[in-house]
């Protein structure tokens, strides 16, 4: 096998683990802020997945689903993605942009720029805990978003990984609100080449 | 025989003959290739998310390629008893899902994935008698193996058939 991300030992996949949960905290704790909501928030699943079976992590490829895509620039580059049920999106904006729960039942381009700009504000506080914590330069690009199938919002960063190996490493947390019933994940996929620049930076190389 | 419904995952492709349907779901830059034999029947689907084996540093999935899948399938189709000069090509997907201003290469593999795959069917000499491919949309794609009829469906954007 060609795919690095398999030979991962547990002390290592513990320790990115760790690094889920440093960025999805920050991440949540943004976004509790940002809706004035209370948030939980999973435990961050790392794992290691044939490409073709990342979408069933957000329930299968025909899932309808709003994605947050930002690319991850620095000596550890990634895909970071933020995905929600179309429903939870839409109640996200209604929250966002002050309107009562179930105003909103398509995305005018406003609502469109505000759910890029609740992914770009979580993006940027997972990112910060991240560089925090690897003492790694992390930035983001400006965020882009598509609400559509799930398996076609993920196929451009599958594509991506597709070049070098057949497995993608995913650090995912899943997220929900404690009243509202929004839920969504975060996703960190890091380039083939991140992963030893990130291990290397908190201590866990081989 | 029940209509049965053969599915096909991203990076992989499916061979099947006279009854039921050959489904893929959710491409967004993956294209999806149908063959199709009327005569006999025999149809297959690839769902590729990558244009050429040769650009990429992992070659282990074939499937994953529009340059190696198709050889692939075909040969598959041929010892089912499908003839080559019958078989003629549908495509569909080969989406650019995101915008970005700075729109890098991979940004554009969707594009990339068409090119590749009219290129290798060319190579092949079989024709391409139907395609639905490019926009910002994801489309599930489904090969009726009965009549080669190609439908297309989506989210916002209805449904169709080639």
């Amino acid at each position: 096998m060609s795919d690095e991300v398999r030979k991962l030992s547990n002390l290592q996949l513990d320790a990115l683990r760790e690094i889920g949960n440093v960025g999805a905290g920050n991440a949540a704790t943004a976004l509790s802020q940002v809706i004035n909501r209370k948030i939980d928030m999973s435990v961050p699943q790392v794992s290691i997945l044939p490409l073709g079976e990342v979408p069933e992590v957000v329930g299968g490829p025909d899932v309808m689903v709003a994605g947050v895509y930002l690319r991850v620039y620095g000596p550890a580059p990634g895909s970071i993605l933020f995905l929600l049920p179309k429903s939870s999106a839409f109640a996200l904006v209604d929250m966002a942009m002050g309107r009562s729960a179930g105003n909103t039942t398509s995305l005018n381009p406003i609502d469109e720029s505000a759910l890029m700009e609740i992914g770009n504000i979580l993006a940027g506080a997972y990112l910060n805990a991240l560089a925090h914590f690897t003492h790694l330069t992390m930035l983001q690009s400006i965020p882009a978003l598509a609400v559509d199938m799930a398996g076609a919002i993920l196929s451009t960063i599958l594509a991506q990984l597709g070049q070098l190996g057949d497995y993608a490493l995913v650090i995912e947390t899943a997220f929900t609100t404690e009243t509202d019933g929004v839920s969504g994940h975060f996703f960190l996929i890091p380039d083939p080449g991140s992963l030893q620049t990130i291990l290397t930076a908190i201590g866990v190389r081989e | 025989m029940s209509s049965e419904l053969i599915k096909v995952g991203m990076a992989d492709y499916k061979v099947g003959r006279t009854h039921g349907s050959i489904i893929s779901y959710g491409l967004g830059s993956c294209v999806g290739i149908a063959l199709y034999d009327e005569t006999v029947r025999i149809g297959g689907l690839a769902h590729i998310m990558l244009p050429y084996s040769t650009q990429a540093r992992s070659t282990e999935n074939p499937a994953k390629f529009a340059d190696t899948a198709v050889p692939l399938m075909l040969e598959e189709m041929l010892r089912l008893g499908a003839s080559k000069n019958r078989i003629r090509a549908k495509i569909a997907g080969g989406a650019q899902m995101f915008t970005f201003t700075n729109a890098t290469d991979i940004m554009r593999v969707g594009e990339r994935n068409t090119e590749a795959a009219k290129t290798i069917l060319k190579k092949l000499a079989i024709a391409i008698v139907a395609e639905d491919t490019g926009g910002n949309y994801g489309r599930t794609v489904e090969l009726k193996l009965e009549n080669g009829i190609f439908r297309i469906k989506t989210i916002d954007r209805g449904e169709k058939e080639l």
